[in-house]
């Protein structure tokens, strides 16, 4: 294949196209070296240059805002809003740490924060400067930020949710109320467990009533050993391919975070999601300003933005995820989805808990016992 | 006959293998529902979206540009390389062989964190021209690789007739040399494009904010699903290239002879 085309290619009129292209390639080539070192110069002397409102540079979750909200939010402001991307925690935490690119705002989940907090990159916010975010984020989420974020320094809750158990009600008879049902030898073959350290030592460790943050040694060897006995049991240990799956009615059971579960259950109506009595993991997602932001200035009135109800809301319509904001969740018209117990649920009634940051010895001690758990 | 049965049956199974999962993305990329697990109906939707879709096809574009200019800019100093090494004498140029073989052994994501590091260090401003200079640099091996064997099976002489028949230099290179080696180098530059069009850890390691190349882009797109958006990206790529092979491959016949009769040489 290569040699035909390599051989049709070759021609005299090609040779010429081919050498014109090297030209303007090795032009092309220079000016974009130009111009990269240009920018270069142009960050180096500090501030941005902008004439108008400067721009604003924002690390977010893939997916995790509605692309018509950062439009609205240049064309109010003026500010040009540079977006950019990440996949999980681990990925964005090197990048940020070594400095290669410096943000204004970005969104970690809680124990990265407290990471972040620990490793000192974070900036205290002054929340003079975002009023909306004290009128409109409900308390109770102050208060589980508290966690991570002690006294509520750093940190701004953006979305939220909680990891429960989703199951197939044509598939499962039994009352699903409890972690233990994930032990059930009824439904070998028709779990689907989490492929992530924390959260699968979540469900073992609130099984056996520990803390989901425990350091002892004896309480996580006893829930390596459940999860242990559970293996022969689990489909698979999956990530984000629980949805698809439950959707596809591959599995009866299977371990996942609310935002999916109503997108789950949209596309398929037999599909139930329960947070266990034992209680469970809330996360928080979280807008929080590096210490080495270069436009301190307008990273606050973007987060002020952020909560500003009408646009939680739309935000909140793009992502599927709960909103912290009190104010965004008054103005949804569905009442289905305002008093949903997935996206809203009362969290009084559960015992519930954040993950904290582990230290890189705690972290280990997890990691270790984890692949005791998936060698064995 | 069951044997020729049997041959059949295996290239089957290879063809299988290897489009079976193109062929799962095109029939997704017209599915209605977004979860593969449903049949949501047939529908054109997410080309619609696709085009639409501001931010993909800025992924695009940076991924066309930063492959074109890199492979580019890359068989050009590649090529360079090739005639200088191979004017070295035996053991410099099995020292800068080696040397420049190891980059392409050596693991991607060792490459990646040690440009981003250089870059930090330098205090180069992470965006396009990081992505372009690190692609440029992984790519250059490539296309040293496939000019070299092409270099070596260059008879000298034929350079020395043309000086001996009057042609300066400069004229002996691009009308003798130059075209005994351009099957290399284009197939130097075509590797060098695919490498730079599908790399995600470097490109990862050296971007900059906002900038996203479509591998760097899907990849965000894990934790919420990748879109079907992407799957008709995808397989718009496929058809173009498919298209592009069955051009070429059935070009004129009389222009192929003539330029197999220069050129008889096979790569």
């Amino acid at each position: 294949m290569k040699k035909h085309l390599v051989s049709t290619l070759f021609s005299k009129s090609a040779g010429l196209i081919l050498s014109a292209a090297l030209l303007a390639g090795l032009l092309g080539g220079c000016g974009s070296d130009g111009a990269s070192a240009g920018a270069e110069g142009a960050n180096g002397s500090g501030a941005s240059a902008d004439a108008d409102g400067g721009e604003v540079i924002v690390y977010n979750w893939g997916e995790y805002i509605d692309p018509d909200v950062l439009d609205m939010f240049e064309e109010e402001t003026g500010i040009t809003v540079i977006y950019d991307e990440f996949e999980t925690n681990e990925i964005m935490y090197p990048r940020v740490e070594a400095g290669a690119s410096k943000y204004d705002v970005i969104c970690p989940s809680d124990y990265m924060i407290q990471k972040m907090i620990d490793n000192d990159l974070l900036q205290e916010l002054n929340f003079d400067h975002i009023p909306n975010a004290k009128a409109n984020i409900g308390q109770q989420y102050w208060e589980q930020s508290e966690q991570f974020d002690p006294g509520n320094k750093y940190s701004v809750p953006y979305c939220w949710g909680t990891v429960g158990i989703l199951y197939n009600k044509t598939m499962v008879d039994d009352v699903v109320d409890s972690w233990s049902i994930l032990w059930d030898e009824k439904y070998a073959d028709n779990i689907l467990m989490q492929d992530s350290v924390r959260d699968a030592f979540m469900v073992a460790l609130r099984l056996n009533g520990s803390s989901m943050n425990t350091l002892d040694p004896d309480e996580l060897a006893a829930a390596r050993d459940l999860l242990i006995e559970q293996k022969p049991l689990v489909q698979a240990y999956v990530i984000d391919q629980v949805r698809d799956k439950m959707i596809g009615n591959e599995a009866a059971l299977g371990v996942i975070y609310s935002g999916e579960a109503i997108y789950t259950q949209r596309e398929n109506p037999d599909l139930e999601y329960v947070i266990p009595k034992e209680g469970t993991n809330v996360w928080i997602d979280s807008w929080v300003v590096p210490k080495n932001a270069p436009n301190l200035e307008n990273a606050e009135k973007f987060i002020d933005y952020m909560c500003r109800p009408d646009i939680a809301l739309l935000n909140f319509e793009y992502i599927t995820y709960s909103t912290p904001n009190e104010a965004a969740r008054e103005l949804i018209e569905d009442e289905d989805i305002k008093n949903s117990p997935i996206a809203f649920p009362d969290l009084s009634q559960y015992s519930l808990e954040t993950f904290t940051y582990l230290g890189d010895e705690g972290d280990e001690l997890y990691n270790e016992m984890w692949k005791e758990v998936k060698s064995e | 006959m069951i044997k020729q049965c049997a041959q059949k049956v295996y290239i089957g199974l290879i063809f299988i293998f290897m489009y079976a999962p193109i062929v799962t993305l095109m029939v997704l990329s017209f599915n209605n529902s977004r979860t593969r697990a449903k049949w949501g109906g047939f529908t054109g939707k997410w080309y619609a979206e696709l085009f639409s879709n501001r931010s993909i096809m800025q992924a695009l574009y940076n991924t066309l540009l930063i492959a074109v200019v890199s492979a580019v800019a890359a068989t050009l100093i590649g090529t360079v390389a090739t005639l200088s090494i191979s004017a070295m004498r035996r053991r410099s140029r099995a020292v800068f062989m080696s040397v420049t073989n190891i980059p392409m052994l050596n693991a991607e994501i060792v490459t990646g964190i040690s440009l981003m590091l250089l870059f930090i260090t330098l205090r180069v401003k992470f965006g396009l021209g990081t992505i372009l200079l690190s692609h440029i640099t992984f790519n250059i091996p490539y296309v040293i690789l496939s000019v070299m064997p092409r270099m070596k099976r260059l008879n000298p002489s034929v350079y020395e007739a043309a000086l001996d028949l009057g042609a300066s230099r400069v004229q002996a290179f691009f009308r003798v040399v130059f075209p005994d080696l351009l099957p290399g180098i284009l197939s130097g530059f075509l590797m060098a494009f695919t490498m730079s069009l599908d790399d995600f850890i470097i490109t990862h390691f050296t971007k900059g904010p906002g900038v996203d190349t479509l591998s760097t882009k899907i990849y965000t797109e894990v934790r919420k699903g990748i879109k079907p958006e992407m799957y008709a990206l995808s397989t718009l790529i496929f058809v173009t290239v498919l298209i592009l092979l069955i051009l070429v491959n059935y070009t004129p016949k009389s222009k192929e002879k003539q330029s197999s009769g220069q050129n008889g040489g096979s790569l």
